[in-house]
């Protein structure tokens, strides 16, 4: 006898967990997660412009709610997303005029973005830290 | 059974001609966005921990208006398409997705607006 549709355990493609991370995969995700981080980033730009147009008491009142340590570990979070999203989006559009398809040079411009958007998060917050505590 | 030839079947089926719009100007966007997005991030986090008056006055020269503008329109822009394409991979309710789809586009456009409006008072005060 057959039993019904519902009954029946249909195999299941293999999914993300099934797979070993890799360099491409963990990028790739990585893509798009901080692509969801920037969407909640972009509000905290556009809220500073209107703090900022509405007066000085609206603006010392987000500078207090961003400059503090909670505030901070966001803003580098953010920032990160931000240039490992930026690092990234450059890979993907030279992939897209057809360079840098073989597989040494995929895991190479991997390992690049990594590397240069760590470097530029800590060059960021090195210079505006500096700036804050008025040593630059 | 249809007693239709597949090439009939297929005729008025094919792409609503869209998909290329949405692919080139995210593009677009994300080449303006690399030396705009570069410069404002640096721009934003240094008047960050500024004062008032200092945060207020960076915003007077014309130049900087123009390029923060055009910033805000290619970001929420950007940000629109990538957070479309992402309804579109896991949502599978029809209704769901193409609610979550326009109240995306409709947020984006509602937030660049504000932002404009609100660099141009800065601007003009």
């Amino acid at each position: 006898m057959l039993s019904a549709p519902e009954d029946i355990k249909r195999p299941l493609s293999p999914h993300l967990q099934i797979y070993k991370p890799q360099i491409t995969s963990v990028l790739s995700i990585l893509h798009r997660g901080t692509g969801i981080v920037l969407f909640g980033g972009s509000i905290l730009w556009c809220f500073w412009f209107v703090s900022l147009a509405g007066g000085r008491d609206a603006y010392h009142h987000y500078q207090t709610l961003l400059l503090n340590p909670v505030g901070l570990i966001i803003l580098m979070g953010w920032s990160f997303s931000f240039f490992y999203h930026l690092c990234n989006g450059i890979r993907h559009l030279l992939w897209d005029i057809g360079i840098g398809y073989e597989m040494p040079t995929v895991r190479k411009s991997g390992w690049t973005v990594v590397f240069s958007s760590v470097l530029l998060t800590g060059i960021t917050w090195t210079i505006g830290l500096m700036k804050w505590k008025g040593l630059l | 059974m249809k007693y239709e030839s597949s090439l009939k079947r297929a005729q008025g089926l094919g792409s609503a001609k869209s998909g290329v719009h949405h692919w080139l100007v995210q593009r677009i966007t994300a080449m303006a966005l690399i030396p705009l997005g570069l410069w404002f991030m640096g721009f934003s986090l240094l008047l960050l921990t500024s004062s008032y008056e200092e945060a207020h006055t960076s915003f007077s020269s014309l130049w900087i208006v123009t390029l923060s503008i055009s910033f805000v329109i290619a970001l929420f822009y950007h940000a629109s398409l990538g957070m479309q394409v992402i309804w579109e991979d896991y949502v599978p309710h029809e209704l769901t997705r193409w609610s979550l789809i326009m109240g995306t586009h409709l947020f984006c456009s509602f937030l660049a607006i504000l932002s404009i409006i609100s660099i141009l008072k800065i601007f003009l005060t």
